[in-house]
C-alpha cells in the first residue's frame, strides 16, 4: 500500500512503452521509466522518505512536487541540494538521500 | 524630576543608548518611524571586529567593545531568560589573509601597528593558517590571526538591548515619525514633535543610522552622514567547514576608502545554522536598493578565491544594508555644538553592531555627567576633521 | 527587430508568445522546466508518449496547437531549463538566466535585455500548516497532480483531499485516474458560504459557461468515481512515524476553527492538501512592479504593470484559472509585441472570467480560525524547522511586531525555499497577534532579489574576475 506507478494494464491513458533507467540510491540499484524524475523513480516503489532533517531528524519527502518547497533535496552525482522532483533520472545517476545540507556529515547536532 | 531622553531610532545603536540611559536613571522614550531592529541592524553580518581597524580613536572604541561584549551577553541572557531568542555570540576569531605577493607586506605591517596599539594580532605561517582553516586556498601568501574578533546575531542582540531598556523603564513608540523640533526660550532643543504628538526631553538623541542626516535636518541642523551600501550573500546550509571570520586583506583598504565606486573584498564565515555568509561590497549609491548583479558576482568571485570548495554551494539569499558613512571615517557620538539639547549616536559605518554598546555607555556618561570609559573628544560633532563637511552640507 | 522575453510557458505564457509573434516581434520563451505547458498542462515526457493524454487535461488540444506552432516558428526561441534568477532594472530590464539541467552545478548564464518582458510565472499551492504536515505522504494538491499527469504515479491508495477551493476537484480526479481511492474531498468552507460566494450575481456566470463546463466536468468525474464531497471539514492533523498513517478530520465553524469533539481518525496512506494559491511574485517584485492590497501584480487594461515595458499575465495578476490566463496572455503578448489596441475577443473573455477570481475568493477564501488547529510544536517553517511555539515565544519575549526582525530572530522563512512555503503564514500569524492588527514594517514576503538559488560558482563570473584583478593593479 502507498505510492506506486500506475500499472500499464490499468492505465486509462495507456502510455506507450518506454525504456528503463537504472540509478543507484544510497548504494542500491533502483529502476524506473525513462523520463521519470528521481522522486518519481523512488515513489514508484513506494519509497517516500528522501532525507532526514538537520535539527529534528524528521523524515521528509516530496511535498509540493513542483520545485517550490525544496523538501525533496538529495545529492546527485556528488552535487547536493538537487530537487528530486525536478531532476530527471539518468541512467547511472548516483543519489544519496541521507540528509539535507547541514546534516551531510553530522555538522548540526 | 527625572531627566528625560528621547532616542530617535530603535536599531542597535538607539537600543543600546536607550538601555544605557535607562540604567543611568533617565526616563527614556525610543521612537522609530518603522519597527525596531529592521533597518541597518537587520541587514548586516553581526561583526564585532578589531581586525579591520587601524590604530586611532575607532580602534580605542573597538577594543573597549571587544572587552565588554562577553559580559554584556551574559548580562542580557541572565536578565531576559531562556525563552528569549538566542544572541548567538561566538568568539570565533578572525583570520585575515593576503592572496597576492604584493599584499603580504602591507598586511603584516598593518598588523604590527595594531599590535603596538594593543590588538591581539598574531602573525602566523601559511601552514598554521591551513591548520585553522583546512579548506582555505593554500595559495595565500600571509596570514594574521585575530582572536578578539567575534560575532553576534545583530537583530536578536538589538531586540535584547531594547527589551532590557524596557525592563529599566524605557518606552518604545514604533511607526512614529519625527515632524520637527520643540525649541526653548534661548533656541535650545527641549523636545520633538512627532506624528503622534509632542515629546518633551532634556536630551534628544539621534541614532537613526544612515537616516540620521534626514532626522537632524528635520530638527534644524546638518550632519554629513551618508548611506554606503554593503551586500552580503547567504548560502544554503552545509556541514561546518569554515571556523573563523576569514577575510582577504583588501577589506582593510576598503573600509577606510573614500572611493564611491564598487569595492569588494571577501569576508567568509559560517554561522551556527550552517549557512555561510559572504560579504561584502561597499558602494555609494544613495538609498538605491536595487539588485546589482555585477556587485554580487564580484563578491562570489572573490569568495571562491579564498574557499574554492564553495563553488557548488547554492546562494539562496542576498541582502543589502545601508551603513552610516562619515566623510572622516569616525563615529559621531556626543552633543551637537550648534543646538543645545541635541545629541548624536551614529556614523559607525559597518562597525555599528560591535560598537553599539560602548557608544550607548559613552553617551549616557556624557549626558549624566559621569566619567566616560574613554575620551569622547575624537567622536564629537565639533571635532576639527568634520568641520569642512559640516559647512559643506549647511 | 523588437524582442519580447516571456517568463513562464504555462497557459498565459504560451498565449503571450503567440500573440507577441502575431504582433511581429521576436520571442524568447523561458521556462525552468524542460517541457512546455506549465503546471496546468503538465504532461508525460516525450520518451513516453500517450495517444490518450487528452483525458487528463482541460484544453489539451489548445495546448498542442499552441506548442506546435511555437516550436515550428523560427522566430521563437524556446529556452528549456532556463531558470530566471534575477531581474535588474537599470535603463530597461535585464533578465538573468541560468540554463541547464535543474539544480545543475555548471549551467550557462545568459542575460536578456528585451524591448518588453511578459511575466507569466503562475502560482503554487498555498498550504496552511497543521500538526504532522511535514510527514512524507502529506502532499500539496499540486504534487498529486504533477505526479499523476507528468509521471503516472499515484501518491497513495487511500487518499483524502482537503483544503479549500475548486482546485480540490481536479486533484481528486487526477488521483482517481491513477487508480487511487479518494476517501473524500473535504472543503473547509461551509456549503452556505460556498453557495453565497459563487452565486452573488448568478447571471454573470452565464457567459463563462466554458469555465462552468470545466467545473461541471470535474464534478461529474467525482460522481463517476463516487467521491464524497464534504464541506465544513478539514484535515487538522496527520499522524505516523516515518510516513503518514492516519489523519484527524474535524468539523469546522464558519471561521475554520475546529469544533471540539468532532475529531475523527481516518486511516490513509496519503493526504493532499491545498488551501488556495500563492502567486509567484518574486520576479514581478524584482522588476519593480506595484502589487495590490490583495497581493497581486497591478496591471492596466493592456496588462502593463507599473514598470514600463513589463507586462504580467495569468495567476500573478489574480487567481482566475486557465481561460483568464490565456486571455490575459493574449493581451499582454500583443502589446508587448508592439501592437496598439485590438485583442477585442481576449478583452471580452478577460471581462467574463475575471468575475470568477472574485467568486473563488468569496466562496473558498481562508478564514482566520485555522490557527485553532495549530499546536505549539507544529512546524511552521519547514526548511528551518521553526515551530509555531518558537515564533509566538519570540514575538512575546521581544514584543516585536516586525516581520523582518521576527524572521531573523526565529529563522522562519530563512531556509532554502526562501520563505515560499511559510512566508504568508508567518505574516498572517504575527499580523493577527500584533497590537494594531498589522505588522509595523514593510518587509515583503515576496522580495527575493536572488529569485532562485544558483551555485556560487555560477554566480562568480570568470571574465569579471579578470577585469577585477586588472583594475586592482592600477589602484
Amino acid at each position: 500500500m502507498g505510492a506506486r506507478a500506475v500499472p500499464a494494464g490499468e492505465d486509462p491513458i495507456r502510455p506507450d512503452a518506454a525504456g528503463t533507467v537504472t540509478i543507484r540510491v544510497d548504494g542500491l540499484e533502483v529502476s524506473g521509466i525513462d523520463g521519470q524524475s528521481i522522486a518519481g523513480v523512488l515513489m514508484a516503489s513506494d519509497r517516500l522518505e528522501l532525507r532526514r532533517t538537520a535539527r529534528g531528524d524528521r523524515p521528509r519527502g516530496v511535498f509540493c512536487g513542483i520545485g517550490v518547497c525544496f523538501d525533496c533535496i538529495v545529492e546527485v552525482n556528488g552535487v547536493h541540494d538537487v530537487r528530486a522532483c525536478q531532476r530527471r533520472a539518468h541512467d547511472g545517476d548516483t543519489v544519496i538521500t541521507t540528509g539535507d545540507g547541514a546534516r551531510r556529515s553530522g555538522a548540526v547536532s | 524630576m527625572r531627566q528625560r531622553a528621547v532616542v530617535i531610532g530603535a536599531g542597535i545603536v538607539g537600543s543600546a543608548a536607550a538601555r544605557s540611559l535607562a540604567k543611568a536613571g533617565l526616563d527614556v522614550v525610543v521612537v522609530d518611524r518603522s519597527a525596531p531592529a529592521s533597518g541597518t541592524t537587520a541587514h548586516g553580518e553581526g561583526n564585532l571586529l578589531v581586525s579591520d581597524k587601524a590604530p586611532g580613536p575607532e580602534l580605542v572604541m573597538a577594543l573597549a567593545a571587544a572587552a565588554a561584549w562577553p559580559g554584556l551577553v551574559r548580562e542580557l541572557e541572565d536578565e531576559l531568560g531562556e525563552e528569549f531568542p538566542p544572541l548567538e555570540f561566538e568568539a570565533k576569531g578572525g583570520l585575515v589573509v593576503a592572496t597576492t605577493e604584493q599584499g603580504a607586506g602591507p598586511l603584516l605591517a598593518f598588523a604590527s601597528r595594531q599590535r603596538a596599539a594593543g590588538v591581539d594580532a598574531r602573525e602566523i605561517t601559511v601552514e598554521d593558517a591551513l591548520r585553522l582553516e583546512p579548506d582555505l586556498n593554500p595559495a595565500i601568501t600571509a596570514a594574521v590571526h585575530y582572536p578578539q574578533d567575534s560575532q553576534v546575531q545583530p537583530v536578536a542582540v538589538s531586540e535584547a538591548l531594547l527589551a532590557s531598556a524596557r525592563r529599566h523603564g524605557a518606552t518604545v513608540m514604533a511607526t512614529t515619525g519625527i515632524v520637527g523640533p520643540i525649541l526653548g526660550g534661548s533656541g535650545e532643543l527641549v523636545g520633538v514633535r512627532t506624528d503622534r504628538g509632542e515629546l518633551r526631553a532634556d536630551a534628544v538623541v539621534v541614532a537613526a543610522g544612515p537616516w540620521s542626516g534626514e532626522v537632524a535636518r528635520t530638527l534644524g541642523v546638518s550632519v554629513p552622514v551618508r548611506p554606503r551600501r554593503g551586500m552580503v550573500l547567504v548560502t544554503s546550509r552545509m556541514p561546518r567547514r569554515i571556523f573563523h571570520k576569514v577575510y582577504d586583506a583588501d577589506y582593510v583598504g576598503a573600509v577606510g576608502s573614500d572611493d564611491a565606486s564598487l569595492q569588494t573584498s571577501s569576508v567568509v564565515e559560517a554561522t551556527e545554522s550552517g549557512n555561510v555568509l559572504i560579504g561584502s561590497s561597499r558602494q555609494q549609491l544613495g538609498f538605491d536598493d536595487r539588485l546589482r548583479v555585477d556587485t554580487i558576482s564580484a563578491i562570489a568571485t572573490k569568495a571562491l578565491r579564498l574557499f574554492p570548495f564553495l563553488s557548488e554551494q547554492p546562494v539562496i539569499r542576498t541582502y543589502g544594508g545601508f551603513r552610516p558613512y562619515m566623510p572622516d571615517h569616525l563615529p559621531l557620538v556626543g552633543p551637537d555644538h550648534r543646538l543645545a539639547g541635541l545629541w548624536h549616536a551614529t556614523g559607525h559605518e559597518g562597525a555599528g553592531i560591535g560598537l553599539a554598546p560602548v557608544t550607548g555607555d559613552l553617551l549616557a556618561a556624557m549626558i549624566t555627567g559621569t566619567e566616560p570609559l574613554f575620551d569622547p573628544a575624537p567622536y564629537a560633532p565639533s571635532r576639527p576633521s568634520l568641520a569642512p563637511y559640516l559647512e559643506a552640507v549647511a | 527587430m523588437r524582442q519580447v522575453v516571456i517568463v513562464g510557458a504555462g497557459p498565459a505564457g504560451l498565449a503571450a508568445a503567440r500573440a507577441a509573434r502575431g504582433a511581429g516581434a521576436d520571442v524568447v520563451l523561458l521556462d525552468s522546466s524542460d517541457a512546455l505547458g506549465g503546471q496546468f498542462w503538465r504532461h508525460l515526457p516525450e520518451s513516453r508518449p500517450s495517444q490518450h493524454e487528452k483525458r487528463l487535461h482541460h484544453g489539451w488540444d489548445r495546448f498542442r496547437e499552441l506548442r506546435d506552432s511555437l516550436e515550428a516558428d523560427p522566430r521563437v526561441r524556446i529556452v528549456r531549463g532556463g531558470q530566471v534568477w534575477a531581474i535588474e532594472t537599470f535603463a530597461g530590464v535585464a533578465v538573468h538566466v541560468v540554463v541547464g539541467e535543474s539544480d545543475g552545478a555548471l549551467r550557462d548564464r545568459e542575460v536578456f535585455a528585451p524591448d518588453a518582458l511578459v511575466l507569466a510565472t503562475g502560482a503554487h499551492d498555498r498550504t496552511l500548516p497543521f500538526p504532522g504536515w511535514d510527514l512524507p505522504g502529506v502532499f500539496t494538491g499540486g504534487a498529486a497532480q504533477a505526479l499523476a499527469k507528468g509521471e503516472r504515479i499515484a501518491v497513495g491508495q487511500r487518499v483524502i483531499v482537503a483544503g479549500a477551493g475548486p482546485f480540490l476537484l481536479p486533484v481528486a480526479q487526477s488521483l482517481a485516474s491513477t487508480g487511487s481511492t479518494v476517501l473524500a474531498v473535504l472543503e473547509a468552507n461551509s456549503a452556505g458560504s460556498i453557495i453565497r460566494g459563487w452565486s452573488r450575481r448568478p447571471w454573470e456566470l452565464i457567459p463563462a459557461s466554458g469555465k462552468g463546463m470545466e467545473l461541471v466536468g470535474y464534478a461529474a468525474g467525482q460522481l463517476r468515481h463516487r467521491i464524497p464531497y464534504r464541506t465544513g471539514r478539514a484535515v487538522v492533523a496527520a499522524h505516523g512515524t516515518d510516513r503518514v498513517e492516519s489523519v484527524t478530520v474535524a468539523a469546522l465553524n464558519a471561521d475554520w476553527s475546529p469544533i471540539p469533539g468532532s475529531e475523527q481518525r481516518v486511516e490513509v496512506d496519503a493526504v493532499c492538501v491545498s488551501h488556495g494559491f500563492t502567486p509567484r511574485l518574486e520576479l514581478a517584485v524584482a522588476a519593480g512592479c506595484d502589487l495590490s492590497g490583495e497581493g497581486f501584480v497591478v496591471v492596466d487594461d493592456d496588462q502593463l504593470t507599473s514598470t514600463p515595458g513589463v507586462y504580467a499575465a495569468g495567476e500573478i495578476t489574480g487567481i482566475g484559472g486557465v481561460d483568464l490566463a490565456i486571455a490575459e496572455g493574449e493581451i499582454a503578448g500583443r502589446h508587448a509585441g508592439g501592437a496598439l489596441g485590438g485583442a477585442a475577443s481576449a478583452r471580452r473573455r478577460r471581462r467574463v472570467f475575471t468575475g470568477f477570481a472574485k467568486r473563488i475568493e468569496a466562496a473558498h477564501g481562508i478564514k482566520p480560525g485555522w490557527t485553532g488547529w495549530l499546536t505549539e510544536p507544529t512546524i511552521v517553517c519547514r526548511c528551518e524547522e521553526v515551530t509555531c511555539g518558537a515564533i509566538r515565544q519570540a514575538a512575546r519575549t521581544t514584543r516585536s511586531e516586525s516581520l523582518r526582525s521576527l524572521k531573523l530572530t526565529t529563522r522562519a522563512g530563512l531556509g532554502i525555499c526562501q520563505g515560499r512555503m511559510c512566508g504568508r503564514t508567518v505574516e498572517d500569524l504575527l499580523g493577527a497577534a500584533s497590537t494594531e492588527g498589522s505588522l509595523q514594517d514593510d518587509a515583503s514576503p515576496h522580495r527575493r532579489p536572488i529569485a532562485f538559488p544558483l551555485r556560487l560558482g555560477e554566480l562568480a563570473d570568470p571574465t569579471r574576475q579578470l577585469e577585477h584583478e586588472t583594475s586592482k593593479g592600477t589602484q
